[in-house]
């Protein structure tokens, strides 16, 4: 048994002249959330898509739970679940039609089928709609469905694709916790997202950004490790001095975050507080506080982005 | 002007995105140039060139001059000799020729006698143009030495005597109906799934692509058998449409035709990329396959090239087949090879669907 679910070396996939994932290096530890954390068009689906083998690569080695990809995507597909971004199952069959359809796809014999229903149908709060057709559904709801189908099967690994793109917080909250269920049980999951708050749940994380690994770790260390310094500025005039910040080599970047401007900037900039007071300074901006912060994982992302435009 | 504007923008628009749908601007310019081809050019009210067989008993030089005056009419082409009326019969049923000439041996003397019919036409009624045209042939020999009018012709209409449309059109109808109806609904069965999104959720699945393939089709069977019952019953039952062969052999040409559809939808299914253009490509076989199988016009009138498209049409064997069974009680024997091309059409149509849908996205 391989230590890891996913091994990925070198994969690359273009669309003409559109390179998606770029020279992509993964390995994804058994029983742990990992995360593809980046914007629309950074290449998470596509990079999903080819690790269950639904893209073939232009270049490089996939290795899914022991299998080669797309070699033997075939042999993958019992012990994968897959939940596609845009919910996919069939709007007009019912959640109980549905779940006998994907059991049924899945050849799950007969008995075995009616129990795994029945606890997949209380474990994700179906059991009051399961003769409601699909397509009425709210989005909770057929986020629930999805990720009851994806598991009937019991697969050893999710690929969750932006599971939680059209669904409130509430939800997504408790979507969060089934998925930590699902990994005490020993399923490795893949899930792609743009959300912080998710991304801060995972175990560990990729930052992608162009098709390109911008960086990999778990959150903490992302948050330890990153690149650059994060100060928070209190002044009178936060956009102006958004402005005159921005226009500092040494910054990365700013944002208005409320009453306070969040500036990212060069991690060897010695004593960078007392350096963004005196810039603000010289401009006429007479700033009330500048102190140093921790870093959020949306700082890791700016700044991960920052260098791997730089590297470019 | 801000109307127009809006106006414009949204014509701008609807070009853009019709220029960039490959199959519907091929069809702007492919459906009136299809129809004027098969209009102008193939579908002809007149036919010539109908298959004929000649029994000439009498084997005379007065009845060879007769068999070529009508040959040189054109109105029929000779492609077979015979030996007897049962004969020329056997050949009318299998399908094998339109027109049936019988000397008898008596042949001059009956020309003698004006008031005796010279020669007898056996007709293939199945199709009301052939007998209008087959009957043109009476007036076209030339007049016998013996008393100047050209030899009396007796017309024997087989199989629809009464030349009602209906007792034609019907079992022509079952294919149109088959050929709209199950080509549509398997034609989009795929697009359907991938423009509603399942189709990502199915492929990542252990289903097999020869799977998915036999699974659409199956249920489409039955419901092509159900039209086929209904046409048949309401076409007996209101226009007395007669069921000349066996029940069973009807069954199995519909059947074997269904499944050549639905193989065909299927193939459809794996080239279109909308649900839209599904329909347009089954729209495009639709057209030729009324005008072209011998449904509309007959066959034997069409120009070589419009045979040959009308050949690789899965209508234009169903039609011989249905027509022979049901107007002509030929059975499936006489017929098999009409049979064998509709199969060999159903594994070309269902290879291709499986060898081009491939479990990916890409």
């Amino acid at each position: 048994m391989p230590d890891f679910a996913i091994r990925a070396h070198g994969m690359s996939k273009s669309f003409g002249n559109v390179h998606a994932v770029v020279d992509f290096n993964l390995n994804v530890p058994r029983s742990r959330i990992y995360g593809f954390l980046g914007p629309n068009g950074s290449g998470k689906s596509t990079a999903i898509r080819m690790l269950c083998g639904l893209l073939k690569p232009s270049s490089g080695e996939i290795n899914v739970l022991g299998l080669n990809i797309p070699a033997e995507a075939e042999a993958l597909r019992r012990k994968v679940g897959y939940m596609t971004q845009r919910f996919s199952m069939y709007e007009d069959l019912t959640v109980m039609e549905n779940l006998r359809f994907m059991a049924d796809v899945f050849t799950l014999p007969r008995k075995l089928q009616k129990s795994r229903i029945g606890e997949s149908v209380s474990r994700y709060e179906l059991t009051r709609l399961v003769n409601q057709r699909a397509g009425t559904l709210s989005g909770g709801q057929r986020q629930r469905l999805a990720l009851a189908a994806a598991t009937l099967h019991q697969p050893e690994l999710l690929f969750l694709d932006e599971p939680t793109s059209a669904v409130d917080p509430e939800n997504r909250r408790a979507f969060w916790e089934t998925l930590f269920d699902l990994v005490d049980e020993g399923t490795t999951i893949l899930v792609s997202t743009h959300y912080m708050d998710e991304a801060e749940r995972c175990h560990a994380l990729a930052i992608l950004d162009h098709g390109r690994l911008a960086a990999e770790g778990s959150p903490a260390e992302l948050s330890r490790d990153i690149n650059a310094q994060v100060a928070v500025v209190e002044a009178p005039q936060l956009r102006q001095a958004g402005k005159v910040l921005e226009a500092q080599p040494w910054v990365h970047s700013t944002a208005q975050i409320g009453n306070t401007l969040r500036v990212l900037f060069d991690k060897a900039t010695p004593q960078g507080n007392l350096l963004i007071r005196r810039t603000l300074d010289e401009k006429g901006i007479r700033a009330n506080e500048v102190i140093l912060a921790r870093a959020s994982l949306e700082d890791v992302f700016v700044a991960a982005t920052h260098s791997s435009k730089s590297d470019r | 002007m801000k109307s127009l504007q809006r106006i414009f923008a949204i014509v701008v628009k609807e070009l853009r995105q019709l220029r960039r749908d490959r199959v519907t601007l091929g069809m702007i310019a492919g459906f009136p140039i299809i129809q004027l081809l098969l209009f102008g050019y193939a579908i002809n009210m007149d036919p010539r060139n109908l298959h004929a067989a000649v029994a000439d008993l009498s084997a005379t030089a007065a009845s060879r001059q007769f068999v070529m005056d009508v040959a040189h009419s054109q109105v029929v082409k000779i492609t077979q000799q015979a030996s007897s009326s049962e004969e020329l019969e056997l050949l009318l049923r299998e399908g094998k020729i339109s027109v049936g000439i019988l000397i008898p041996p008596d042949y001059e003397r009956r020309l003698q006698q004006p008031e005796r019919a010279a020669v007898q036409l056996l007709i293939d009624g199945s199709d009301t143009v052939i007998q209008g045209a087959a009957a043109q042939i009476a007036g076209k020999s030339r007049a016998a030495p013996y008393n100047d009018q050209p030899p009396e012709v007796e017309i024997r209409t087989y199989f629809n005597p009464e030349r009602r449309s209906p007792v034609n059109t019907v079992p022509g109808l079952i294919g149109i109906i088959l050929t709209m109806t199950m080509i549509l609904f398997t034609a989009v069965a795929i697009v359907r799934e991938r423009e509603r999104g399942n189709l990502e959720l199915l492929i990542t699945t252990p289903v097999r692509t020869s799977e998915l393939m036999l699974a659409k089709i199956l249920p489409y069977i039955g419901i092509g058998l159900i039209q086929v019952s209904l046409v048949l019953t309401v076409g007996h039952l209101l226009f007395h449409v007669p069921l000349r062969g066996s029940l069973l052999d009807a069954y199995t040409v519909c059947l074997v035709f269904i499944i050549a559809n639905l193989s065909l939808g299927l193939m459809i299914s794996t080239i279109a990329r909308s649900q839209f253009q599904a329909m347009q490509l089954t729209f495009f076989i639709l057209l030729p396959s009324i005008l072209l199988s011998g449904f509309m016009f007959p066959f034997a009138g069409m120009p070589r090239t419009a045979q040959i498209i009308a050949e690789v049409l899965p209508m234009t064997h169903f039609m011989r087949l249905i027509r022979g069974v049901v107007l002509r009680g030929a059975d499936l024997s006489d017929l098999a090879s009409e049979l064998a091309i509709l199969g060999v059409f159903i594994v070309v149509a269902m290879t291709f669907a499986v060898l081009r849908f491939a479990k990916r996205l890409d």
